[in-house]
């Protein structure tokens, strides 16, 4: 199965191939909405069917002792310039397969929901052949062997996100247009590629390779200077905080929710925008050379995750909500990773993958419910008519807000614990702060969308549950989110082997174990206080937002008024937008509108190419004269040419 | 002062002066009597160079047929003696003329330069044998009858052609 | 034969050459810078001739026959121009005829 882990990659592509060229004919074929379900079955069997491969990879892999587990497939070479060789490989190791089964099972499972989600859409075909295409992006990017490949999935997911935000490319989204917010999150992207591709280069003048074996190996090994590690790093990391939607490139996420819900769930939860934490995962021994990046990396991720977790407190609309929380929850993974918790990142990770899918699917199956509203404040007492979908969105949000038991505890937990014993009592403080913020937003949403009042008008809007081909998928995933973190049981209950998850990919960052090497000896009776005292928090912001938001409304708009300014800081997102507007849109369109475009494209540009035109226009109006149209003109020009010639060859004897 | 000399500078004084008079006359029948006479004087120096049988056709086919086809058409078209003899530009003309001088010093200096005399031995039998109708004759019919053939297949489409353009309106 | 030094008749010809030249160049009238043209061929008939006789070799005289063939072919078709020129201009001056242009 290992040998086969192309097939995973090329599925999709095919998949795509086909609905993109023919789903058109494929859906006027066919009368009614059968050519829907043949275009959304081809869409969903090719990425099931990699699923199944992926899994069956997975078990021949952990049927392997730990030393063979890394496997490359090597397809063919791709580039070869001088000294640079790139082959299209694939590495196939517990990391990337990680990835890989979240991606395809998520995936699949997302694919299934759109069938249901996007009927009666009139681009059907092209909503999955887009998502098709995503995943064979989003598969190079996982198992790429080297940085090339990777970079390809990389911006090739960064074009599929452009894609699928546009995607209903006629509808207005907030102030502006759907294309609009597609193009902020693709051009707020190639900020973060470009600090990728820096990298990189980087990294090749460094190692003198860009294969991962090689220059994972290399960087264990070589004698580099702690600055040039911490300058690739540094680039690396830009090009993770884009992609991940960190600060200070986190705007582009929000806006991304103008795409469908699906993709939403998909793209901007479940799978790209973790590509950053996978990125620097996979890279952990650079990063792990350079204590002062990863200081940056754990600073960055937990300023992100206390600034989004408090933006979503006050949200009115379903996505942007769950939006915020995402941009938290990635805050929460960088911690980790900048913690030196590189395995609970990726945990966190997986069971952030299977709830905020989750959690966006139910969203989606709301917003379908109500008739594409998406204001909170005009959803209510919604329990009774979507029975499914409040159930697991239950699910979903117990596992986020970190109830015990449920799969988001157990990572956060590991993050916040990590946080504490690498890092310092203030980054534990501020990550707790941040799991109570979003224990309360979340409970805030759940309240207000499902239970207290109908302030819907039941005149215009007729809630009803979404059809099984929607609810079974959220069923699916609201197991993975209830039992998902037992693969990664806390070690000071379960011991140093019980935690499977760790165990498991911990040979990946064995090198980058050896480098950091700060175990620091800390008493099981700590952890077990710290584990203990967030949860109580947890637990106590849980209560605070049922009790406001379902029996006590005017508690929340006593505190709305009271803190006026907070409030209003907080529901224009601490005004980043506009002051990015102010300090570096603005600025760039004046100086383009009145230096490149009235000087240097009207002056000097046009003036050089119509100056020259009107030069060759005189210099031809002359010239043209000597073209008389007299056959004798002609023929003297003629016979000087013969003279010239025959003189050319007299001097040259 | 041998008779081949003799008769070469009489010839060639005729040619030479021949030429300058066709092109210097008004009347464009009298330009064509001084080629006719030109034809006639380069004939004898064909002659005087062993070459018979190109002789005999200077004669027929230049002096004769083409000669006598520019005199038909030029009383075809009865045009009058010219007003202006050369053409109206007086810088064209000079450069013209100034530029066929200089291309006549250019070669007679290429000529006198080589000086091909210095480098081949005449012979006069192989001189006199090469101008037989016999061996030209022989190389047209043997190494040189696809070009023959052509040659004949232009006559044919030549005479064609001169048909098609002079009959008088286009069809 | 010998005793005239070869240079003399290239000279000659030379000279025709250039003559036959300055009428085309020069002469208005259609016919005329035809004759002269005429004269050009043969001048180079004259230097082929010549050079024919003096290496004892006919190759040089087969091509004057070529040469003549073609210059009867192009007299017939270039005079049959020229009548056809007549007709649409009623003149046979050449600087008066100039659509040789752009």
């Amino acid at each position: 199965m290992i040998n086969l882990i192309y097939i995973t990659v090329l599925l999709p592509l095919i998949g795509f191939l086909i609905n993109g060229l023919f789903g058109r004919k494929i859906k006027n074929a066919f009368p009614g909405s059968s050519g829907e379900k043949i275009i959304g079955t081809i869409g969903s069997a090719t990425v099931g069917i990699s699923f199944l491969i992926v899994v069956g990879a997975f078990f021949q892999t952990i049927s392997l002792p730990v030393e063979q587990r890394s496997n490359t497939v090597e397809l063919f070479t791709w580039l070869s310039v001088g000294g640079l060789n790139v082959k299209f490989a694939y590495l196939v190791d517990q990391l990337s397969l990680t990835m890989a089964l979240i991606v395809t099972g998520v995936g699949f499972l997302i694919h299934v929901y759109s069938i249901g989600y996007m009927h009666g859409d009139k681009s059907f075909w092209r909503f999955f052949a887009y998502l098709n295409l995503f995943i064979f992006a989003m598969m190079n990017l996982i198992l790429g062997d080297n940085f090339i490949v990777l970079f390809l999935g990389w911006e090739g997911v960064g074009l599929c996100s452009y894609l699928l935000i546009g995607f209903w490319y006629d509808r207005n989204f907030e102030k502006g247009t759907t294309s609009q917010a597609a193009k902020k999150a693709f051009v707020v992207n190639r900020i973060g590629d470009f600090g990728f591709l820096l990298g990189m280069f980087l990294i090749y003048q460094t190692f003198d390779s860009l294969n991962f074996t090689e220059v994972l190996s290399k960087a264990a090994t070589f004698p580099v200077a702690e600055a040039t590690f911490g300058l690739i790093a540094i680039f690396l990391f830009i090009g993770a905080i884009g992609k991940s939607a960190q600060i200070p490139l986190f705007v582009w996420l929000p806006d991304a929710m103008a795409g469908p819900t699906p993709v939403s769930a998909l793209i901007h939860a479940a799978t790209m925008v973790t590509a950053g934490v996978y990125m620097v995962s996979r890279t952990s021994i650079i990063f792990a050379s350079a204590p002062a990046v990863m200081m940056i990396v754990a600073v960055v991720g937990l300023l992100t995750a206390i600034m989004a977790a408090s933006i979503g407190l006050v949200q009115n609309d379903i996505k942007k909500v769950l939006a915020y929380s995402t941009v938290s929850q990635l805050g929460y993974m960088f911690l980790a990773a900048g913690m030196g918790a590189f395995s609970a990142s990726i945990f966190h990770v997986m069971t952030h993958a299977f709830f905020k899918a989750l959690l966006f699917l139910a969203a989606g199956s709301v917003i379908h419910g109500m008739h594409e509203e998406q204001n909170i404040q005009k959803y209510g007492g919604l329990k009774k008519y979507m029975p499914r979908t409040y159930l697991t969105f239950f699910i979903a949000t117990l596992a986020i807000a970190g109830v015990p038991g449920l799969s988001g505890f157990f990572s956060k937990d590991e993050i916040l614990w990590y946080s504490y014993a690498n890092g310092s009592f203030i980054f534990w403080l501020i990550g707790m702060l941040t799991a109570m913020m979003t224990a309360f937003y979340m409970f805030r949403l759940l309240s207000l969308t499902f239970y207290g009042k109908e302030r819907f008008d039941h005149h215009h809007v007729h809630p009803h549950e979404s059809p099984s081909v929607m609810t079974v998928p959220l069923i699916v995933l609201a197991f993975f989110s209830l039992v998902g973190g037992y693969v990664g049981l806390p070690k000071v209950f379960v011991g140093e082997s019980g935690n499977l998850i760790d165990s498991w990919l911990k040979p990946i960052y064995a090198p980058a174990m050896n480098k950091l090497a700060l175990y620091g000896s800390h008493s099981h009776f700590e952890e077990i206080l710290l584990m203990a005292a967030s949860v109580a928090l947890a637990l106590s912001a849980i209560y605070f937002a049922l009790h406001v938001y379902t029996k006590k409304p005017e508690i929340a708009e006593n505190l709305s008024v009271k803190f006026k300014g907070l409030y209003n800081l907080l529901l224009n997102k601490y005004f980043i937008d506009e002051a990015y507007e102010a300090a570096v849109v603005q600025p760039i369109q004046k100086g383009s509108e009145k230096l490149l475009w009235k000087v240097a494209d009207v002056v000097l540009i046009d003036g050089a190419v119509n100056g020259l035109a009107k030069l060759i226009d005189k210099f031809s109006a002359g010239i043209r004269k000597i073209q008389t149209g007299a056959t004798h003109a002609y023929a003297v020009m003629m016979l000087t040419g013969i003279a010239l010639a025959l003189l050319w060859l007299i001097l040259s004897l | 002062m041998n008779i081949q000399l003799i008769l070469f500078f009489i010839l060639a004084a005729i040619a030479a002066v021949t030429s300058v008079m066709m092109i210097t006359r008004k009347n464009a029948v009298l330009s064509a009597v001084f080629l006719v006479l030109n034809f006639f004087s380069l004939a004898g120096l064909y002659l005087l160079l062993n070459a018979q049988f190109i002789a005999v056709a200077q004669v027929i086919v230049y002096a004769g047929a083409i000669m006598v086809l520019f005199l038909f058409v030029l009383m075809l078209l009865n045009t009058d003696t010219e007003h202006k003899l050369f053409i109206d530009k007086k810088a064209i003309k000079f450069f013209a003329i100034l530029v066929s001088i200089f291309v006549f010093v250019q070669l007679a200096f290429l000529i006198f330069k080589s000086n091909p005399s210095r480098t081949l031995t005449p012979d006069e039998e192989a001189s006199i044998n090469a101008g037989t109708i016999q061996s030209i004759g022989h190389m047209l019919y043997t190494d040189y009858i696809i070009p023959f053939e052509v040659a004949g297949f232009l006559l044919l489409a030549a005479t064609i052609g001169a048909l098609v353009l002079a009959k008088k309106k286009f069809e | 034969m010998s005793n005239v030094p070869m240079e003399y008749y290239l000279i000659l010809s030379a000279f025709m050459f250039c003559v036959g030249v300055a009428g085309v160049l020069i002469r208005r009238n259609a016919i005329v810078v035809f004759m002269c043209i005429e004269l050009m061929l043969n001048s180079a008939n004259l230097t082929l001739v010549t050079f024919s006789s003096y290496l004892g070799n006919s190759i040089g005289q087969v091509f004057v026959f070529f040469v003549m063939t073609v210059a009867a072919a192009e007299a017939a078709v270039g005079l049959a121009i020229i009548i056809a020129m007549f007709r649409n201009k009623m003149t046979v001056n050449i600087d008066e005829i100039n659509i040789f242009k752009w």
